[in-house]
């Protein structure tokens, strides 16, 4: 009982002390800029669940579980493919180089061009930002298959698509996993970005008039719930990471303490 | 953007295996990345040149680098150019030394780590660019701006690295250092910062590349002066050229900024086992 209470607390004791001082620090400020959390808190449902939900939230989530998707599949095929043919690699691999090492965001005045302002040029950004971990560390993963089980497939002429579902996607997830998440935190900063820039609704839009309204509690309510998507988010992801590769953590358990 | 997992990676990252041992290597292979380049300098001299592509929407690259030449003799480019990296290294300076302290600060009390791992795990997802509204607030357009950005997106990376890394420290010599009763500064150093140095260097690496995309990312939303804010000039005044050739500075500077990583992490690491195997195979 003691020890639920104890851990209970080690988690959100800290929390709950930074909220506690944050809404003390703040309780009856006259800062313009600062204002109190509470007048934060009050602003919030007002804000986002009056029409706002449908018109801004939803679209927002929808371009980006559009593009995120996009990024996945296609990130996923072509490393594959990639990772799988040496001379492809060679092939590529400077030009891919190049392109990963461009900052995502810069490509959204090139997108622009082509694609408008609309949910379209939103969604391509977003691919063409989170495309490149989860493509490198398929690339990666698939070159890490264990040569002699790679072998032994070869040697039981496995048919190709055998050897891909049983032997190169589940020995390349791991690291898969590790690029999607780091694709993911990139989809979410390129949806806010994408509508920033140009934009007729969404959240990063909405966020970005209330600044220039000068309504400031209402933007604080908007980067708290940018905020709580991006944990939420990562917690879905890491739930569903954790489902799918429990094999591969119980194995490393079992490595270890053999070791 | 790479993960820890490629290039260098601390133990118990994954399963990072050893790189395939060259096999059956034919003399075209070391020519098959600059074929690799060259196809894709010529596509994008051919498509706009032969109508495939608007050229409106993408000029020849012959144009981009004529244009990028024109743009080398102006001093607006260079000024530019100096706020980026200026920018960029004083954020990735700042989040590194105060990550790495509070890192160690944090894994080295048993007490702290527990008490902030879940305000941690909350704080690190939260997307970097939800502060751009409070940081137009509190600077404006000046610099100070992008710095806030570039230095929250690199905190995080480099104190989760340097957590796991002392989280990493061997029992024993742990043990052993108190049992010796070493001073805390002198059990830091010789005892926690050799085993998180991996782990720091992966934290900067990955720092490094996310710093370099938040602060273009200011240049371009905020208008902090850089390259970025001159690619949203370039593209609002319908200097498509311009903005193709700045684009292209943007991505040789990511280049850089990756290569220049690896190889500082490379040295700093001279003596760890990762980087003595993978130079002996």
């Amino acid at each position: 009982m003691t020890g639920a209470l104890r851990s209970t607390l080690r988690v959100l004791g800290l929390p709950l002390v930074l909220v506690a001082i944050w809404w003390i620090a703040t309780a009856g400020s006259s800062n313009f800029y600062w204002p109190s959390l509470q007048s934060i808190l009050t602003a919030f449902p007002g804000t986002w669940f009056e029409g706002r939900f449908g018109q801004d939230v939803l679209p927002s989530m929808g371009r980006l579980l559009v593009g995120y998707t996009l990024a996945l599949v296609i990130g996923i095929g072509a490393g594959i493919a990639i990772g799988s043919f040496r001379r492809l690699r060679l092939l590529l691999e400077p030009a891919l180089e190049f392109f990963r090492a461009l900052p995502p965001p810069i490509l959204v005045p090139i997108i622009i061009l082509f694609a408008g302002i609309g949910d379209g040029m939103k969604v391509v950004v977003i691919v063409s930002g989170a495309l490149w971990p989860v493509l490198l560390n398929t690339v990666e993963g698939v070159r890490g298959v264990d040569e002699v089980q790679r072998d032994t497939a070869r040697v039981y002429r496995l048919r190709p698509l055998t050897r891909l579902r049983r032997l190169i996607l589940p020995a390349a997830s791991p690291q898969i996993a590790a690029g999607a998440r780091q694709s993911l935190s990139i989809a979410i900063i390129l949806m806010v970005i994408s509508e920033m820039f140009a934009a007729s609704n969404g959240l990063g839009f909405t966020i970005v008039q209330f600044q220039r309204q000068f309504a400031i509690p209402e933007m604080w309510s908007g980067i708290i719930l940018l905020g709580l998507i991006g944990v939420l988010l990562s917690m879905i992801f890491r739930l569903v990471e954790s489902r799918a590769l429990a094999w591969y953590d119980g194995a490393r358990r079992a490595d270890r303490e053999k070791g | 953007m790479t993960s820890s997992v490629t290039g260098l990676s601390p133990p118990g990252t994954g399963t990072a295996a050893p790189v395939p041992p060259p096999r059956r290597g034919s003399r075209i292979d070391p020519l098959l990345g600059v074929i690799g380049i060259a196809g894709l300098v010529v596509v994008a001299e051919l498509f706009p040149r032969t109508g495939l592509v608007d050229s409106r929407y993408l000029p020849p690259i012959s144009a981009m680098l004529a244009e990028l030449g024109r743009q080398a003799a102006e001093p607006a480019f260079w000024s530019a150019l100096g706020s980026t990296l200026l920018g960029w290294g004083t954020g990735l300076a700042i989040a590194l030394v105060a990550g790495t302290a509070v890192g160690i600060v944090i894994g080295t009390t048993a007490m702290l780590r527990a008490v902030t791992s879940s305000t941690i795990e909350f704080l690190r997802p939260i997307p970097s660019v939800a502060l751009i509204p409070l940081a137009v607030l509190m600077f404006g357009t000046d610099m100070r701006s992008t710095l806030l950005l570039v230095v929250y997106a690199a905190f995080w990376q480099v104190l989760v690295q340097v957590l796991y890394g002392v989280a990493d420290v061997d029992p024993v010599a742990r043990e052993t250092a108190r049992s010796y009763r070493f001073r805390p500064w002198t059990r830091v150093r010789t005892v926690v910062w050799p085993t998180a140095l991996p782990y720091v260097m992966t934290g900067f690496r990955l720092a490094a590349a996310v710093a370099l995309i938040l602060e273009v990312t200011g240049e371009l939303i905020i208008g902090s002066p850089g390259l970025g804010r001159e690619i949203a000039v370039a593209q609002s005044s319908g200097a498509v050229e311009v903005m193709y050739a700045l684009v292209l500075v943007t991505g040789a500077i990511g280049v850089l900024v990756n290569l220049g990583a690896r190889l500082v992490e490379r040295r700093a690491l001279r003596w760890h086992p990762s980087v003595r195997r993978e130079v002996a195979a």
